[in-house]
């Protein structure tokens, strides 16, 4: 019998047990990185630019070094890639697509929507990215520049988007109540 | 190392047509030029970690093309940025 053929849940064992007798990973990192893995959520990513929209120190270390911003808001960053932040303004609109695979930044966002894993999603992107936006009844000004942001290999991409008018002397909490995962790819752009 | 503003070119090179390989290089790229927005770091080139060799520690560029030269299509001033190691970069 082949691996492929094997009952998965009988090989996962075989391998954990292997890793572990190898000193390579232990049983309790193991259930540590699946507690992350379960937890990570856009509500992370969405408490990132909440902070970030009320506090402009914040916002200059988000832009520097998206993990440890993460890391200063609690977020678990250890073992995860490199974590870039795209800044939006009025003029510019960055869009996250991963065209070889799925990169996705688990870490602050959760696991990957389906449609971000879609061929459909993928392909259009890059080729259309406007036309993508209106599919997605986002609209986007003719001055405002996008910026497809295809993520290829070591760093992973949110975006930080414009904080939007109507919500002058909101609170953090209440911020971050308005951020999608949609908005921290640039699919959509969030609203009071 | 290459500087940010920097006009590069991707190789036209197509690994795939001569057996197993890893790419992180898009194939709509290949042949385009583009410039170079910043260093991002060193890492291992994944086209080895994916077969278990030895990899070597590359330089990775974000490099910045113009989305309609690309395409033929779409609006100017438009753009894509795309993670490129140093070996897929070539002076354009």
């Amino acid at each position: 019998m082949s691996v492929l053929q094997a009952d998965s849940d009988k090989l996962l064992t075989a391998v954990a047990r292997l890793l572990h007798e190898k000193n390579i990973v232990s049983p309790d990192e193991i259930t540590e990185r699946r507690a992350f893995t379960d937890a990570a959520n856009p509500g992370q990513g969405a408490r990132m630019v909440a902070r970030a929209w009320v506090d402009a120190e914040y916002r200059a270390l988000m832009l520097a070094d998206g993990a440890k911003a993460a890391e200063a808001l609690d977020i678990p960053m250890r073992g995860m890639p490199p974590l870039g932040v795209l800044e939006n303004t009025p003029l510019l609109h960055h869009l996250v697509v991963c065209t070889l695979c799925s990169c996705y930044p688990r870490a602050v966002l959760g696991y990957p929507p389906f449609w971000f894993k879609s061929a459909a999603y993928r392909a259009k992107a890059v080729r259309d990215p406007r036309g993508l936006l209106a599919d997605w009844g986002t609209r986007i000004q003719a001055e405002v520049q996008v910026r497809v942001v295809d993520s290829t290999a070591d760093y992973r991409w949110m975006v930080l988007p414009v904080r939007p008018v109507g919500t002058e002397g909101w609170d953090e909490a209440r911020l971050a109540k308005i951020v999608r995962d949609g908005d921290m790819i640039g699919v959509t752009v969030p609203s009071a | 190392m290459l500087a940010a503003g920097q006009r590069v070119r991707v190789k036209l090179d197509w690994p795939e047509t001569r057996g197993p390989c890893h790419i992180r290089t898009p194939h709509y790229l290949r042949g385009r030029t583009g410039v170079v927005e910043r260093h991002l770091g060193r890492f291992h080139n994944p086209e080895d970690l994916a077969f278990a060799r030895a990899a070597a520690v590359l330089d990775l560029y974000h490099v910045r093309f113009d989305q309609p030269a690309i395409w033929g299509e779409g609006a100017s001033g438009d753009a894509i940025v795309v993670e490129i190691f140093e070996t897929w970069l070539e002076a354009a």
